[in-house]
């Protein structure tokens, strides 16, 4: 099964430059057209219905701007005693 | 009893320490912004961010002291491998680098950087080529290529005015001085991780005392190039890869230990 991820994008430090998208294999950012932020730039948006992100985290080595955070859902190593019922 | 495996979710990519939680005053795509964060995060991995100084040259990155969350100083046009020199020469503990421009480096600054790497400082020099000056409006650089439109090479920059773009890589390996000299590009996730490497590198000849040590990158310039930031990441690889091929230029014998443990 693919690896399963997501990503919060800063908005504010967002510059709307499309690179992240450029980079995203999956194609699921997406530049925001009904707003922008306080700078004035239309920020990167993760448009992720299907949850199709794997956390590679291409698109955050490709911002400039370092606003993008990745995380990926791994294994957990304490299994809890609730995941038993 | 059934037993379900759970997950829980890890970050697997955040802000290197090395570079300071600000916002930066670069252009959209400007991939100035790049080459700060893989530097931040080599020097996050060598442990060494408390004792680093960074010495920021004239142009775009004229306020890179503020974004790199290490010492800094700032030196005048062309003049940060001098201070470098001293800064490095009274704390050789210290972890010393220049960041400059092609402008900076390759103009005014062409001598500081020679005779830095023939006196083998313990330097290190990130070297950000986007073949034109970004700060004061888009003129022609040493490395402006031949054909390209700059606001004083309007029509294009000629070969029988203006000569040849300067090709510092290759200028700076033939130098004795000179431990590790390289060439990477910015233009996609695969050249910016290869970058990081050569950087690492780079920073562990500084570690081990070799000499002087170099990274150019081949970086864009949206707003001067006037394209868009996508646009320019092309650019760089159809036309400015060609001129100036990517590799090593020169890995001093003690290096080639070291591209092995990076
Ligand atoms: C002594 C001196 N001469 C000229 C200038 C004007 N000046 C400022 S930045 C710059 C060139 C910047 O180009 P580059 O080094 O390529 O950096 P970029 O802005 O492209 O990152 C020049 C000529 C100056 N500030 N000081
Ligand atoms: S982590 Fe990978 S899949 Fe997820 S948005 Fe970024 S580039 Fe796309
Ligand atoms: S690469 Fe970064 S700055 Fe550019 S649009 Fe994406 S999140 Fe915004
Ligand atoms: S002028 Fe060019 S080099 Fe300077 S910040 Fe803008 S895009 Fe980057």
């Amino acid at each position: 099964m693919a690896a399963k991820g997501r990503i919060e994008i800063n908005e504010e430090r967002c510059k709307g430059c499309t690179l992240c998208a450029l980079a995203c294999p999956q194609t699921i950012i997406e530049m925001a057209t009904d707003r922008v932020n306080a700078k004035g730039y239309y920020p990167a948006l993760l448009v992720d219905p299907d949850v199709k992100c794997t956390g590679c985290a291409l698109c955050a080595v490709a911002c400039p701007d370092v606003c993008i955070t990745v995380y990926r859902q791994v294994p957990s190593k304490t299994r809890r005693a609730e995941a038993a019922v | 009893m059934t037993s379900a495996v759970m997950v829980e979710e890890k970050v697997v990519y955040e802000r290197p320490e090395s570079l300071a939680d600000v916002a930066t005053h670069y252009c959209p795509g400007c991939t100035h912004g790049i080459a700060h964060r893989i530097v931040a995060e080599v020097l996050d991995e060598l442990g060494v961010r408390d004792r680093t100084i960074g010495v920021s040259p004239v142009g775009c990155a004229v306020l890179a002291y503020k974004y790199f969350n290490t010492d800094g100083a700032e030196a005048a046009h062309g003049r940060a491998p001098a201070m470098a020199t001293g800064i490095k020469r009274v704390m050789p503990d210290h972890v010393v680098f220049t960041y400059q421009g092609d402008g900076d480096l390759a103009a005014i600054g062409i001598a500081e950087i020679i005779h830095a790497a023939t006196r083998g400082e313990n330097i290190t020099t990130i070297f950000v080529n986007n073949a034109i000056y970004g700060m004061t409006g888009g003129q022609m650089a040493p490395t402006t290529l031949i054909g390209q439109e700059t606001t004083s090479s309007p029509g294009g920059r000629s070969q029988t005015l203006t000569g040849f773009p300067v090709r510092m890589a290759e200028l700076m390996a033939g130098i004795t001085g000179s431990a590790y000299i390289a060439r990477r590009s910015l233009h996609n996730v695969k050249e910016i991780n290869t970058a990081k490497r050569a950087i690492k590198t780079a920073f562990l000849a500084q570690l081990n005392g070799l000499g002087f040590s170099m990274v150019e990158l081949l970086s864009t310039c949206p707003t001067n190039w006037k394209v868009s930031p996508a646009e320019a990441l092309a650019w760089v690889e159809s036309d400015m890869v060609p001129y100036y091929p990517l590799g090593d230029y020169k890995v001093a014998e003690e290096v080639k230990p070291l591209m092995k443990r990076r």
